[in-house]
């Protein structure tokens, strides 16, 4: 029974790191770069769903609502101000950029809303279904709830709308995408904001679990759910998914079985082990160099 | 008409359109000729808003083309076929073809010319749910063109349609651009190939390095002196 309630615990975990790991595979798929700053995206969530809740007295759906369009307007702003004037340069400025843009977010947290750390207020009921002796938290039941969908959402939008046909065909050719009609600024801001969106969710999920808001709140989630996307393939939505669950379940076996200190160590050990036998990850197809 | 008046277009320092002039009437098979590196596809790329010009005017009935952005430019009706394909090798025959009519909202005309595509390359249509990354090189040139046509315009810019190919395919693409034109598409190419273009244009145009040298008709220029020697294998 230990074993199936630390997969599922580590499926909801992962759950949450699939979420996010969307986010830096769809902006690596179409804009070719690494957005270092996604994690501090989530953090910035984090803070809207923190003072809605709190100082707002909105209830939880609003209140996740509400976070989502801040990120999302977040996402796009960062985007256009910060990557899109680089769109010709090298990829090595382009993530110097992302890693100040990452900096500006945390020290802008810190100097708004200080470095103390603030308490998630308790959202979701502590209680859970119990069966055979097993019992599953109905957090846990929502995150991955909340995962399975947004992946059913974005695999329909990418494979079978209009905009996701084009979002694809800029992923692999933007000129010949632009040749088509397809505005490609525009899909890139559509990437940042489902991007950024998601990670307004994730915030929310990872507050609910680990309720401590502070300014560097997204580094660490941000930089196991790039991982995950690494892991899975990145650029690959499937990927990220796959990935996102697999690290998950890997870091709550790690601490379960082995060792709790040494459990992040792990979970990087096997990103290594995986991309020296497959270099494109799990998922991955060939990695395009930026063009 | 498409009309291009003293385009300069640089690579940073380095200018390889030098201020070329030169025009497409309706309804004309007007062909680019010139060797490696003359600026061919330079040409092509600033006509399509993928390359901003430096200098000059390139106008489509009249409409200035590069004071739009370059996504709308396949909207005023002038498509390209680019050098190398370029098909979307990761999505399926049909969905690059869906692509193609991307700009459109007709839905219904769109349906009628997805069928002229298949009545027009019927390979396509048996391929149709297949990634078009694994089709044949042939095929690929056919999808391009096949995509190029949904957008439904009324010039189509061809950059190298026939770039290796087997011999009976050449002749099977050429014949589809002439078909092309007699249905009343303008069509502008740019070719290597130089004999088979100019045995369809109506008029011609040899690009050097940036320069336009020489222009004439088809016939003209197949027998002149200049063009033998260098495009003709003498
Ligand atoms: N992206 C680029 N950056 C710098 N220079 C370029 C670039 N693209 C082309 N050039 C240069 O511009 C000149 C014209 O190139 P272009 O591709 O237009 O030639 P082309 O006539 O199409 O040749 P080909 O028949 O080989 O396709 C060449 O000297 C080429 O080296
Ligand atoms: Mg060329």
């Amino acid at each position: 029974m230990d074993f199936l309630s630390y997969l599922i615990n580590g499926l909801g975990l992962g759950s949450v790191y699939a979420i996010i790991a969307l986010g830096y595979t769809m902006v690596y798929g179409i804009a070719k770069m690494l957005n270092f700053a996604h994690g501090d995206v989530i953090m910035v969530g984090a803070y809207v769903a923190f003072f809605s809740i709190s100082n707002l007295g909105l209830p939880l759906i609003p209140a996740v609502l509400l976070s989502i369009v801040v990120c999302t307007v977040l996402g796009v702003v960062i985007e256009r101000l910060a990557y899109k004037p680089l769109r010709a340069a090298s990829a090595l400025s382009v993530l110097i950029t992302a890693i100040g843009v990452s900096y500006f977010l945390q020290n802008a947290a810190q100097l708004l809303w200080s470095s103390s750390t603030k308490v998630f207020p308790s959202v979701i009921s502590n209680g859970g279904i119990s069966w055979n002796g097993l019992t599953v938290s109905w957090l846990t039941l929502i995150t991955i709830g909340v995962c399975v969908l947004v992946m059913i959402c974005l695999t329909l939008f990418i494979n079978h709308t209009k905009t996701g046909r084009a979002m694809r065909a800029c992923s692999e050719d933007k000129g010949a995408s632009t040749l088509m009609g397809i505005n490609v600024n525009l899909m890139i801001s559509i990437t940042f904001a489902i991007g950024s969106g998601l990670a307004a969710i994730a915030s929310v999920l990872l507050c609910a679990a680990y309720p401590s808001v502070f300014p560097t709140l997204g580094a660490m989630p941000g930089i196991k759910a790039f991982t995950a996307a690494v892991f899975g393939g990145i650029g690959s939505i499937p990927g990220a998914f796959l990935g996102g669950l697999l690290l998950g379940v890997i870091e709550i076996f790690a601490k379960a079985y082995i060792s709790t200190q040494l459990s992040d160590a792990i979970v990087f050990a096997v990103l290594i082990l995986v991309l020296l036998i497959k270099p494109t990850g799990l998922l991955g197809k060939r990695i395009r160099e930026k063009v | 008409m498409l009309k291009i008046t003293d385009l300069k277009v640089s690579y940073g320092m380095i200018e390889a359109i030098k201020g070329i002039s030169f025009e497409v009437n309706d309804g004309e098979i007007v062909t680019l000729i010139g060797a490696n590196g003359a600026g061919k596809t330079t040409t092509m790329h600033a006509i399509s808003g993928l390359l901003k010009p430096k200098a000059g005017s390139i106008t489509l009935n009249g409409t200035e083309l590069t004071k739009l952005p370059p996504h709308k430019i396949v909207g005023m009706g002038l498509a390209q076929v680019p050098e190398g394909r370029r098909v979307f090798a990761q999505q399926t025959v049909e969905e690059n073809l869906a692509l193609g009519a991307y700009s459109r909202k007709d839905k219904d005309a769109i349906e009628a010319d997805l069928a002229d595509v298949f009545t027009l390359f019927p390979r396509l249509l048996e391929r149709r749910k297949q990634m078009a990354g694994t089709l044949s090189g042939g095929e690929q040139q056919m999808l391009a063109m096949g995509r190029a046509l949904m957008a439904k315009p009324s010039i189509l810019l061809l950059d190298e349609p026939s770039m290796g190919l087997s011999p009976l395919l050449v002749s099977e693409i050429f014949h589809i651009i002439v078909e092309i034109n007699r249905k009343g598409t303008t069509i502008l190419l740019v070719e290597q190939n130089a004999i088979r273009a100019l045995d369809i244009a109506n008029r011609a145009y040899v690009l050097e390095t940036g320069h336009i040298t020489i222009s004439d008709t088809g016939e003209k220029l197949m027998k002149d002196e200049r063009v033998k020697e260098a495009y003709l294998g003498g």
